[in-house]
């Protein structure tokens, strides 16, 4: 085994300015970033650079993904050549750590997929991803002492305590119930607005360094001439509400959405936009029902993904997806 | 910095000089991405991730549920709640594979 490999981040569609985007550019450990043609499908590109194979045998990433340092530098430097790229053209991350033995087994195992590849990129073209996260604060809200009954006779320590948690409690049901609106609201102008919405695991753990408790963590995919509305709108979902709070971040290149959704269901609703003709997609809750359905398992798979993968991993979700998009 | 990176903003107001929070980022990029072959490893989506340093990031990942403990197993939108109601009770028990104490 050599000792580099090749390091893949993206497909992405040839634009202009690609070039100088990437010249000196530094990858995952510092590797200068390229992009090299797909010979299946005109016009795609791949974007790769060379790291230590040491680091990413799977033996040696195990044990580094141990390391969050380690991860974290990974991971930033992964996301910082797909901003690089997205600035120009339509990119489809792929997931961290995809690593060949060189440019060319990189360049053929992307040509296998070129089809769907290609595919995917026309759905997302102009198209960003926001997240889009709800986090309750109890303490922000209003805590009112209920009244003790009439005559206010000393109470026991005992019951003291009760009526204190008690307090507690329905301050929190009420952000909960706070949340909950927040929450459909959002969906709701997710429904006007997005192309596709995502969800993700709430935030817990040490890295949940945002104050609240995070109840929601969700991405849209929306069509980038109505990203400041779909902002404006989703920031003013709180508006009226105790003890909510809503945190956007973006744009994002579309990571979530770098699958096509499962199309378990028929959609409903067809979302507004103008940029409907770009995807055959449906609304946010096409994804959705899509995962409704899936067992809980590795669900992001790319579509067309070899199929010997699938069966390897040990998702059930593994290869229900067909090729077709 | 590209005009395009990610800003968390709160009620609207962006903040452009501050970092993506590699909690946002890792949701996307460990269970975002294509998930394709690769050569030296099969994909960190076929690592078991339940002794990851992630821990930190969510907790301990059961390997039950039917899913393994591949990556999917004990990642965002993918350990969600199936049927996405809205989690709004996911951090008591019970509702996401994920919840219960830092660690395995």
């Amino acid at each position: 085994m050599s000792d580099r490999v090749s390091y893949v981040y993206a497909v992405l569609r040839e634009a202009p300015g690609l070039g100088e985007a990437v010249a000196g550019l530094a990858g995952v450990a510092g590797g200068p970033v390229r992009l090299l043609p797909l010979s299946g499908v005109a016009g795609l590109l791949l974007a790769v650079s060379p790291v230590s194979s040491e680091d990413f045998q799977e033996e040696a990433l195990k044990r580094h993904l141990e390391d969050l340092r380690w991860l974290e530098s990974v991971a930033r430097a992964h996301h910082a050549v797909i901003e690089r790229l997205s600035a120009r053209t339509t990119v489809l991350p792929l997931r961290l750590a995809t690593v060949y033995l060189d440019d060319e087994r990189a360049r053929s195992a992307l040509d296998a997929q070129g089809e769907s590849l290609a595919e995917r990129l026309s759905h997302l073209a102009a198209h960003v991803e926001w997240g889009v996260k709800i986090y309750v604060e109890p303490s922000a809200s209003p805590v009112s002492e209920p009244a003790g009954p009439a005559g206010s006779e000393e109470l026991s320590p005992g019951r003291a305590y009760l009526r204190t948690r008690k307090a507690q409690r329905t301050v929190r049901d009420t952000a909960h119930r706070a949340a909950r609106t927040a929450a459909e609201r959002i969906e709701e102008t997710g429904r006007r607005y997005a192309a596709g919405r995502a969800r993700h695991r709430v935030q817990q753990g040490e890295l949940a360094a945002a104050p609240g408790e995070n109840v929601l963590n969700d991405a849209y995919l929306v069509p980038r001439d109505r990203a400041d509305e779909f902002r404006d709108e989703v920031s003013r979902a709180t508006e009226g509400l105790d003890g909510v709070r809503v945190e956007l971040t973006g744009p994002w290149a579309p990571y979530s959405f770098s699958t096509p959704p499962d199309t378990a269901e028929p959609v409903e609703a067809e979302p507004a936009g103008p940029a409907q003709a770009l995807r055959g997609e449906g609304p946010p809750a096409g994804r959705e029902s899509g995962e409704a359905a899936r067992p809980k398992g590795n669900a992001v798979r790319a579509k067309g993904e070899p199929g010997e993968a699938a069966a390897r991993s040990n998702s059930p979700a593994g290869n229900e997806r067909g090729a077709e998009t | 910095m590209p005009a395009t990176s990610p800003r968390t903003s709160e009620a609207g107001s962006s903040l452009p000089d501050r970092q993506v929070a590699l909690i946002d980022l890792l949701d996307r990029l460990l269970s975002g991405g294509v998930v394709l072959t690769g050569d030296v490893v099969l994909s960190i989506a076929d690592i078991d991730l339940v002794r990851i340093s992630l821990r930190a990031l969510i907790m301990s990942i059961r390997s039950s549920e039917g899913g393994g403990a591949s990556a999917g197993g004990g990642f965002p939108g993918l350990g969600a709640p199936a049927g996405g109601g809205f989690p709004g009770r996911a951090t008591e028990s019970g509702g996401t594979p994920g919840g219960g104490d830092g660690g395995p």
